[in-house]
């Protein structure tokens, strides 16, 4: 397994793209410092690429390297080695150097110029959404053989964290406005890897607006120990879930 | 006290100096044979432990208009102490006056009366009346200077009364929860008060007034209160000038007045879900300015006020910086600054009949192209989603993701939700240094 993780490993840091995206994630991090007036707008600016651009970029990426190394993954088939060991393998490699990348890009910046609880709390979201989203896109990979198929499948999956699951959200608030939804959101929001950091990192930044009534109930919840063990725990589970689902695929898949 | 009495040895030293002088020599025996006439007429009574006199109330007793009861160090437990001539009771050194948690400890019904210098603690509390540990009945310039209260109920009490002075007092209660404790400063139906650099924590309102008219409030601290900083109603034509309102539970409401001015007063760290910076209920003919509001829930809640101008205000890091009901009219925001707040104005309808031009706001992503140092483009200061979240409050879940970045924008290009008449024409490209 090891050397597997080795060479997928360099075959990615050494990718294009993901020396691209690791220089274009430190031009704006450091950008959002330097051009803003204040920090607290830079740190806005970060969010928003948190939670958009780099779902995106990994699930996408990590489809498209799934297919493209097919012919290796065949090859590897071949060879006396569980489908299981082969599978982690490239997950491992894809999350280890996406992570790498990340943290090259954001992380960095992020602790020279915001040091704080916010800061590391963006950077721990980053890495988890990273990872989780490489997951996923293990499992749309995994589900069709069609590489079309596959990178359409992982940009609506995207779409649907990032957007669709938001607005039915918004949808059913206004549908049942007359109910008390607060826990029924709190409860929904481990549906959304995305909407999961968010909250945790808005609990560190806006913290008097959702110092209302609701956002009482958002802080008893996520903002004490307890709340944020809970939703690494669901941000772990959004990491294995599909990643297992992928491996049964995989296993059962007739190549 | 003790920085007077440190003054006065070099004071001292100077005449003792100047005797070289024979016309000194002149001046400096006329005014001793003055003194003496003086104090023939206003003796000075001394109270003490071990002295002839031995309690404050027969000193009091004792004394006629004009005298000074002097007393000495110790702890006095004289159940309640009742001060009804014009004279003046001076503590050395904070003699403490112990109200055993059962008395109200001075109460004070008299015109041109000092209270200077005690230490009041332990005042009783009870359910039938209003206990405070010094208490002011309809009186005429009493003056309550450098005294400390401590664990007290109500501290002061004014009632009925016209041209008091309450002056660097320290009062600290441990007030748990509303019921339970009273108000630091209690004012009820009196005139021309003033209320000038006291120190005042852990009551249930720091300062209350009902029907106080022409007063000043002036350089006081209340923090820490169970409920709010400063509470008051019917209090017209008064001026609060330089206070700080931090750390309060409930922040700071004043209602159903008119003509209040409050100028450069902080107003702090109130959070909570029902916490305001200051909530204006019925306030009408104002002056606000200067003042500063950090770190609230809500800096500034609004409702049925008119007429009120609001301007050089800094609103720095709230959760919303102002927030009006649409049961507002002709209030006019002008000249203040908008930084670093999550919503810069939220309210509750489309009808729109204030104004806020010329304000600064950190949001505003328009130009300048003529360099009037005023945006060409009117900057829309209500956030779609500050609306919906007022609807609906669960919806605060969703802030910050992208279908509501996406609404927002859409809802700044094409305003449908959002009043399109609330918005500043000429916003300000730089802050203002307040």
């Amino acid at each position: 397994m090891k050397k597997i993780l080795k060479y997928v490993i360099v075959d990615i840091v050494q990718n294009r793209i993901v020396i691209i995206y690791t220089l274009l994630l430190l031009i704006i991090s450091l950008s959002v410092f330097n051009l803003e007036s204040n920090s607290a707008k830079g740190l806005l600016s970060l969010l928003n690429i948190i939670l958009i651009i780099v779902p995106l970029i990994c699930i996408i990426f990590s489809t498209i390297y799934i297919y493209n190394s097919s012919e290796f993954i065949e090859l590897l088939v071949s060879q006396p080695l569980k489908r299981r060991t082969i599978w982690a393998s490239i997950f491992s490699g894809l999350a280890i150097s996406l992570s790498l990348a990340f943290f090259i890009g954001a992380g960095i910046p992020l602790l020279l110029y915001n040091a704080d609880a916010t800061g590391f709390m963006m950077i721990a979201m980053g890495l988890f959404l990273t990872v989780v989203f490489v997951s996923i896109a293990m499992l749309a990979a995994g589900l069709t053989r069609d590489k079309a198929k596959g990178i359409g499948l992982s940009i609506l999956l995207w779409l649907f964290f990032s957007l669709i699951f938001d607005a039915l959200v918004l949808f059913l608030l206004f549908q049942f406005q007359d109910y008390p939804l607060e826990r029924l959101m709190v409860f929904f929001s481990f549906f959304n890897p995305i909407d999961l950091s968010r909250i945790q990192i808005l609990l560190h930044m806006d913290i008097s607006a959702l110092m209302g009534y609701t956002g009482a109930v958002f802080r008893e919840f996520f903002g004490n120990s307890m709340g944020i063990m809970l939703s690494f725990a669901g941000l772990t589970i959004w990491i294995f879930m599909p990643l297992l689902f992928s491996l049964k695929k995989f296993k059962a898949k007739d190549l | 006290m003790n920085e007077e009495g440190n003054a006065c040895f070099p004071a001292k030293k100077q005449i003792g100096m100047n005797i070289k002088h024979p016309f000194a020599i002149v001046n400096i025996a006329f005014l001793l044979l003055l003194l003496t006439i003086l104090s023939a007429d206003a003796k000075t009574i001394t109270v003490g432990k071990s002295r002839s006199v031995k309690t404050i109330q027969k000193g009091i007793d004792m004394a006629n208009t004009g005298d000074t009861v002097l007393v000495y160090p110790g702890i006095y437990k004289e159940r309640n102490i009742l001060l009804q001539k014009s004279i003046v009771l001076k503590g050395i050194n904070h003699p403490v006056l112990d109200g055993e948690n059962k008395y109200e400890i001075l109460s004070v019904k008299t015109k041109n009366a000092t209270i200077d210098g005690f230490r009041l603690q332990h005042s009783g509390r009870s359910e039938m009346r209003d206990m405070g540990a010094l208490n002011i009945y309809d009186s005429y310039r009493v003056t309550a200077i450098n005294n400390i209260l401590d664990d007290t109920n109500f501290g002061f009490y004014i009632q009925n009364s016209r041209s008091c002075t309450i002056k660097d007092n320290s009062i600290t209660a441990y007030g748990k929860n509303e019921v339970q404790s009273g108000n630091g400063i209690n004012a009820w139906r009196s005139d021309s008060l003033l209320i000038i650099g006291n120190t005042i924590k852990g009551h249930r309102d720091g300062l209350y007034f009902e029907f106080v008219t022409n007063s000043l409030v002036w350089r006081n601290i209340s923090t820490r209160n169970v409920r709010y900083g400063i509470h008051f109603m019917f209090s017209h034509h008064d001026t609060y000038i330089g206070n700080v309102f931090e750390d309060n539970d409930s922040g700071v409401a004043v209602m159903y007045t008119n003509h209040i001015y409050m100028y450069n007063n902080h107003f702090l760290n109130n959070w909570g879900d029902a916490a305001y910076g200051i909530l204006l209920k019925d306030i009408t003919d104002s002056d606000i300015s200067g003042n500063h509001f950090t770190k609230n829930t809500v800096a500034i809640h609004m409702e049925g006020c008119s007429r009120i101008n609001l301007y050089k205000n800094a609103f720095y890091d709230n959760g919303w910086a102002v927030k009006i009901q649409a049961s507002c009219d002709n209030n006019d925001f002008t000249r203040n600054n908008f930084t670093g707040n999550t919503f810069d104005i939220g309210t509750n309808g489309s009808l729109v009949l204030n104004t806020f031009n010329g304000n600064y706001w950190d949001k505003y992503e328009g130009y300048d192209l003529n360099r009037d140092r005023t945006g060409d483009v009117a900057y829309h200061p209500v956030s779609m989603y500050s609306m919906i979240i007022d609807s609906n409050p669960a919806a605060l879940v969703l802030f910050r993701s992208l279908i509501v970045s996406l609404l927002d924008e859409s809802e700044k290009i094409l305003p449908g939700v959002t009043p399109e008449e609330l918005r500043d024409t000429r916003p300000l490209m730089k802050r203002l240094l307040l």
